[in-house]
């Protein structure tokens, strides 16, 4: 009797759970597995294939004071935190100037949009490939740019000491080894890092710009404010959500970048690309040392995890009371 | 006076705006014209300084050289195969997920909810070493499951297909029951049909994001005969470092496919980003 009254939410239940099956199946063992079981990896010697001589051994929390002491991690972490500082805030300075500019009711607009976009939608493979030939020393784009550029300004430097009848020393220009040299490898990583990026700050910021109603900034103009005041006390303010959310979504993505570094410069010159993934990669996947790998994965993890709260506490207020 | 005199403003700024976003706007552009110009030049050309913008001859050859000093026809291949079934699986295995969480009730609905989003938080990289040791005892390194079993539940695909089912009206669900539709009848031609922007959206997006990816297929697959087209083409890059013209004919054609798909679903993606954030 009380079957049969439970029969049709029964039945909404079992197309429930058989709806979700295939999903939750390969969520459980692709996704919840994985990420308790490299926190167990993390905590063993754990070679990929067991066997005699690679025993996999508990060895508690040494992979993780041996990751912290080693000064090749520390490298990483630094090169990382410089890829991070270098790129996150330019990148979204730019993105919101250009939106905001988008914004201004111009024509073409969807023109402007797709130029900006393409870069997001192609491979970071291609990206680095593509700026590795626009950075080449010799036959580069942006070297023959800045010699065009010198001999234009040499030019005028030479026409204006015949007009004065005094020759003015002339600029000298010599090739730039952008990605041969240690200290401007990542540099020139950042610039094809952030132009590979901005359009997708730049949509976001488009999508938050065109929910802010006209006549805030009609009553705003009426009562004098100039564009600049309307920015920081209107656009700035309201457009907050959206900000913090670009900002949050490209500390995690850059803390991971990749794809980038391995084609542009292979961590190099002298390591000084190396960054916390392609250093994780190196130990898990090239010399197998997994339990090693893990724990560095987790270290970043955590690294990731305490700057999203972090910032959550500082803006999460605001942006909550914008919403 | 004073009328035309704030035409004139509004026509210098104007002006002013358009040449600030023209220079921003060749900047995105120059380097893909670059691109596209060295994979037409000459061999000799490449090596010349100041470089040609454009190549002297069109030399389309290089196109043939690259796809025969590596089997890129075989990563094309490859990658489609993958990201095709990936993007068919992951709607189907979404739809009904999200479905679901959208529509029915049953016991520990919204905690498993809640679960596949806290889950969405959590860097890739976390759980790489471990989903490599599944697919390695599972026996499935070196393979194309590898690349298309871990693709076929998206937590953020269920979350955005939940989100725009429910904003479809309840009603023309229970008019599709009442005339007999059963539930799987009532996703197929009710639900379904309704969510077209919604499903173009998420499948654009998955299909760029498999096609793209590069660590995870790096460190799953060895053969070079199951490669995908970005892994194919940095191995390229390792045994062709200098040959500009060849490495760009390999870029052009690993980028070319999902250009194309961006020009002409460009709405998709655009809407897509707004409403979601998806990191591209």
């Amino acid at each position: 009797m009380r079957q049969r009254k439970g029969r049709p939410r029964s039945e909404e239940a079992l197309s429930g759970y058989l709806f979700i099956l295939p999903t939750l199946i390969v969520f459980c063992v692709f996704i919840v597995f994985p990420v308790l079981f490299t926190l167990y990896v993390s905590f063993h010697d754990w070679p990929l294939l067991a066997g005699p001589g690679k025993e996999r051994a508990y060895v508690g929390i040494e992979n993780y004071r041996r990751v912290l002491a080693d000064p090749d991690f520390r490298k990483s972490f630094i090169n990382t935190v410089y890829y991070v500082l270098g790129s996150v805030p330019t990148g979204l300075m730019i993105s919101l100037g250009f939106a905001v500019l988008l914004n201004t009711g111009l024509r073409g607009i969807t023109w402007y949009r797709t130029a900006f976009f393409t870069p997001v939608v192609t491979a970071g493979v291609a990206v680095g490939l593509l700026w590795r030939w626009v950075f080449n020393t010799d036959y580069g784009l942006l070297n023959y740019a800045f010699s065009a550029i010198t001999a234009g300004i040499n030019y005028l430097l030479g026409a204006i000491g015949a007009l004065i009848h005094h020759p003015l020393p002339l600029i000298q220009f010599a090739n730039i080894p952008w990605l041969d040299s240690p200290h401007l490898a990542m540099p020139a990583v950042i610039i094809a890092s952030i132009w590979k990026s901005v359009g997708w700050g730049m949509v976001i910021f488009l999508a938050g710009l065109q929910g802010i109603p006209e006549h805030l900034y009609e009553a705003a103009r009426l009562d004098g404010a100039n564009p600049w005041r309307q920015f920081w006390y209107i656009t700035f303010p309201l457009l907050f959500p959206a900000i913090f959310f670009v900002l949050v979504m490209s500390l995690i993505a850059s803390f991971q970048v990749f794809d980038l570094v391995y084609v542009m410069t292979g961590g190099g010159p002298l390591h000084s690309t190396d960054v916390i993934i392609f250093y994780l990669y190196q130990f898990a996947f090239e010399r197998f040392q997994l339990g090693y790998a893990a724990a560095i994965s987790y270290v970043l993890f955590a690294v990731i995890f305490i700057l999203t709260l972090a910032q959550l506490r500082i803006f999460g207020r605001r942006v909550q009371y914008e919403m | 006076m004073a009328l035309s005199k704030k035409k004139r403003n509004d026509l210098i700024k104007a002006i002013l705006l358009h040449l600030v976003l023209i220079i921003a706007a060749a900047a995105m552009v120059i380097p893909f014209l670059w691109m596209i110009s060295t994979s037409l030049k000459r061999p000799r050309e490449i090596y010349v300084w100041p470089p040609t913008l454009l190549p002297h001859e069109i030399f389309w050859s290089n196109y043939l050289k690259s796809w025969s000093a590596a089997p890129f026809g075989r990563f094309y291949i490859n990658s489609l195969f993958i990201a095709l079934s990936v993007t068919g699986g992951q709607l189907i295995t979404c739809t009904f997920a999200a479905y679901a969480f959208a529509r029915l009730n049953f016991r520990g609905r919204d905690l498993i909810f809640i679960a596949f989003l806290a889950t969405m938080m959590i860097p890739f990289q976390v759980s790489m070493i471990g989903a490599f040791q599944v697919i390695y005892w599972l026996g499935w390194a070196d393979s194309y499951y590898a690349l298309i079993v871990p693709g076929l539940a998206s937590p953020f695909g269920v979350f955005l297909l939940r989100q725009f089912f429910l904003t479809l009206p309840v009603e023309l669900e229970d008019a599709a029951r009442i005339d007999g539709a059963s539930r799987l009848g009532v996703i197929r031609h009710v639900i379904v049909p309704l969510s077209t922007p919604a499903l173009a959206t998420l499948g654009i997006f998955t299909f760029m994001g498999v096609w793209n990816d590069f660590l995870w297929p790096l460190v799953v697959l060895n053969s070079e005969q199951h490669y995908t087209v970005q892994l194919g083409l940095a191995i390229f890059r390792d045994s062709h470092s200098t040959v500009w013209n060849l490495l760009m004919a390999g870029t052009v054609s690993a980028t070319l496919p999902i250009l194309i798909v961006f020009f002409f679903a460009q709405r998709y993606f655009i809407r897509g980003i707004a409403l979601t954030g998806l990191k591209g």
